[in-house]
């Protein structure tokens, strides 16, 4: 552990908060590929995994990055990756597989402007949807939405513990201001953070034959290591209770519900959000990310000039806490949800799901471009009356 | 090599078994096999396989070279050693 | 349901996912042959099978994971190499080979195929080249020789195809060596020496395969006896004439075996202990 941050304030780069809080959660496996925004995460892996005894690999490209995660996940360690929206494209294959084996992994994505090569050097917010859709079939993953350098490092940790808990992929959204501004990092002290374990089986691996690997009555089963000696197969296929491939609707029933009920079962567990000025607030706006930063600005200034105006901010894209958007509605006092994003609409669409009664605005960004704060002031004035 | 009489006409310690429910019908051992002692039964297994049997009269022609347990694909196959 | 199999199996019986057979794979394709030979090389390694880890692809040789009992993992296609290393890299005491086919590793895998070796990764991969895309149909792939028919070459194929043990040198592998499935005895020595070798060991096994034998108007018996009876063993041979060529004999043979290259996982060790990581 004295390899590790100590407890204490930092003036950290974004990237390597995330890649410090990574280690402290336990994370002893990254395998990266360079890419603007996130190279400097890897950069700093390269340099800390050899001090603490991980694993670190720069892999021959972001798919062979995500596998070799994903292999030192099969064999029990704590795996990472991180990489920005072309690079995420690229792996949405894996993560479907990750999704499939049920293999915990982390990561994250150093959002930029896309689509396409984009532009590399300027922040995004164009991969949330990707996050949740990317791969084909059905499946859940964990999707994080941190704003600051400190929400980075302390979501980052979070994140691990979620993949652990549940066996899903995790990719914690950030962008390239977050990722690449510095800020100040608390670091708590190490007995307070609390880490979670992927769940062993209960059974020794010479009972292994009499025992169900998958028992589907379990949302969440336990998890056996390369190398523990239980003899474990893994398949991509449609599989049963035993691991191997089954290819029959039972089989495809109870698999394909077990893994999204997994997450859509504890959506209220796992989703996080901010609530800010919510109190008086008639009409709110919905932000996240960096984005955050300017509209916090931009509401302060406008709850002076007495427009009652709030900000609802999630923390996690998926599950998304619509729960949350739909009780708002249902109380009548919000009269519009106004959707702030530097993209073309993607949360927007998911507010849009919970809303009822109220309006819901959208207000899209040219992608690499915070909207200033005082275009910002400008919608508030223009909505929010 | 030279077939005598002799040895034609002996008893052979090998024999080869079949385990008629995991073959698949392929024929590689009644290919393979340097005797040609093998050829495919009128039966067939639950698969709807016809599996090999020894031809008649050639019980006792096994060499015991094992090429058809060797190249049997489905493990289907193995060549009995007769202890004495 | 199948409960056990004949005796002369009884080594490698506790290996074998008996509950799962019969394979799937066609009847006289060689996979079986190479199920038993890997598992009879767990046996021989004197490694126990709790240490052995097999990782495949997509394909018919992907299936193979499904079949053996020790800790096994089906893949996506052309990714088994990278996840291997993984494994690898998290436990390097366990013994990690991958099996797939000549369209995983050699197509959608190449790339992963030559940086692993580059890396000489400590790995063993198991190249089961059967010249086309059998389970999806029998489409070409990269090792389907020139003028050769599949379903996306119907007037005969007018590519060359890659020259597997040549490209594994070039790429910096440790352990090369080719056989056919039918020259059994040499690939379990094969195997065993993959194991033992510490750096990327790739063997190609030529396997014929229905599907192929079906686009080529060529008898599936007809196409195993030529693979038993026209390769020829050969020792001092320069990479360069590896090539495969329809109709001319097939060269198989052991064509490398460096012992002076360390692994990466060697390397990476030695590197941890100097930064102070142990």
């Amino acid at each position: 552990m004295s390899k590790l941050l100590k407890p204490g304030t930092y003036f950290l780069e974004g990237n390597i908060a995330c890649a410090e809080a990574a280690l402290l959660a336990g994370c002893r496996f990254y395998a990266g590929y360079p890419i603007t925004p996130s190279s400097e995460l890897m950069h700093h892996m390269a340099r800390r995994m050899p001090e603490v005894g991980g694993v670190f690999i720069q892999g021959e490209d972001e798919i062979a990055s995500i596998m070799m995660a994903l292999g030192g996940s099969a064999a029990g360690l704590k795996s990472m990756t991180a990489t920005s929206g072309p690079g995420l494209s690229l792996m949405q294959e894996s993560i479907g597989l990750a999704a499939m084996l049920e293999l915990p992994v982390v990561i994250v994505d150093i959002q930029r402007a896309g689509p396409s090569t984009g532009i590399p050097t300027l922040m995004g917010q164009g991969d949330i949807m990707q996050a949740k859709w990317g791969s084909h079939g059905d499946y859940e993953v964990v999707a994080y939405l941190p704003s600051t350098p400190q929400e980075l490092f302390d979501i980052t940790i979070e994140a691990f513990n979620t993949a652990e808990e549940y066996r899903v992929p995790v990719i914690v959204l950030a962008d390239k201001i977050i990722g690449q501004m510095y800020g100040r990092i608390k670091v708590p002290d190490h007995s307070e953070i609390k880490l979670i374990e992927r769940k062993k089986p209960a059974i020794p691996p010479e009972k292994y034959m009499e025992y169900l690997p998958y028992d589907s009555r379990e949302l969440i089963p336990p998890f056996a290591a390369a190398g523990d000696g239980y003899r474990i197969h893994m398949t991509g296929l449609m599989h049963d209770d035993r691991g191997y491939p089954n290819l029959s609707q039972e089989a495809s029933w109870k698999l394909v519900t077990r893994l999204v009920r997994k997450i859509r079962e504890n959506a209220r567990k796992i989703a996080k959000w901010g609530e800010h000025w919510i109190d008086d607030a008639e009409y709110l706006i919905v932000a996240y990310g960096s984005v955050s930063g300017p509209v916090r600005y931009a509401i302060k200034k406008a709850r002076e000039e007495g427009y009652k105006v709030g900000l609802f901010r999630p923390l996690t894209a998926w599950p998304f806490p619509g729960w949350r958007i739909k009780e708002l509605d249902n109380s009548g006092v919000i009269k519009k949800f106004i959707v702030i994003e530097v993209n073309m609409g993607q949360i927007y669409h998911v507010v849009r799901e919970y809303v009822r009664n109220a309006e819901v605005i959208h207000v899209p960004g040219a992608p690499g471009y915070l909207p200033e704060p005082q275009r910002i002031l400008s919608y508030i004035k223009k909505f929010c009356r | 090599m030279v077939l005598t009489l002799s040895v034609l006409k002996s008893k052979s310690k090998y024999r080869p078994i079949f385990y008629p429910e995991l073959c698949k019908g392929c024929g590689i051992c009644i290919d393979v096999c340097p005797v040609k002692m093998l050829e495919f039964s009128p039966e067939f297994n639950e698969k709807g396989y016809h599996y090999p049997r020894i031809k008649d009269g050639m019980e006792d022609r096994c060499i015991g070279c094992r090429l058809c347990e060797r190249y049997c694909p489905d493990l289907a196959v193995y060549v009995e050693v007769k202890k004495e | 349901m199948i409960r056990e199999l004949p005796p002369a199996y009884k080594d490698i019986e506790p290996l074998i996912r008996i509950e799962r057979l019969p394979t799937i794979w066609c009847p006289a394709c060689g996979l079986g042959i190479i199920l038993k030979l890997y598992t009879k090389a767990i046996v021989k390694s004197g490694i126990p099978p709790e240490k052995h880890v097999i990782v495949s692809g997509i394909g018919c040789t992907g299936r193979m994971a499904g079949y053996v009992r020790v800790d096994s993992y089906h893949v996506t296609h052309g990714r088994a190499i990278p996840f291997a290393v993984g494994i690898k890299m998290a436990k390097p005491w366990l013994t990690v080979t991958v099996i797939s086919g000549d369209g995983d590793i050699a197509s959608i895998g190449g790339n992963h195929l030559i940086h692993a070796a580059r890396r000489n990764h400590d790995i063993t991969v198991i190249v089961v080249n059967n010249y086309i895309y059998g389970m999806t149909g029998g489409q070409s792939s990269p090792t389907t020789p020139s003028g050769s028919k599949t379903m996306t070459s119907p007037y005969g194929h007018i590519e060359e195809p890659f020259n597997i043990p040549y490209l594994a040198y070039a790429a910096g592998a440790s352990y090369i060596a080719r056989w056919t499935v039918f020259h059994d005895i040499q690939l379990l020595n094969s195997i065993l020496k993959a194991f033992r070798t510490k750096g990327f060991s790739v063997i190609e096994v030529l396997n014929p395969c229905t599907v192929f034998s079906y686009r080529n108007n060529i008898d599936m018996l007809e196409l195993i006896r030529y693979f038993r009876t026209r390769a020829i063993v050969k020792r001092d041979v320069k990479f360069e004439d590896l090539r495969i060529e329809f109709g001319k004999p097939i060269i198989i043979g052991e064509f490398l075996h460096r012992t002076d290259k360390p692994s990466f996982e060697e390397k990476y060790l030695e590197l941890k202990k100097k930064i102070g990581g142990g």
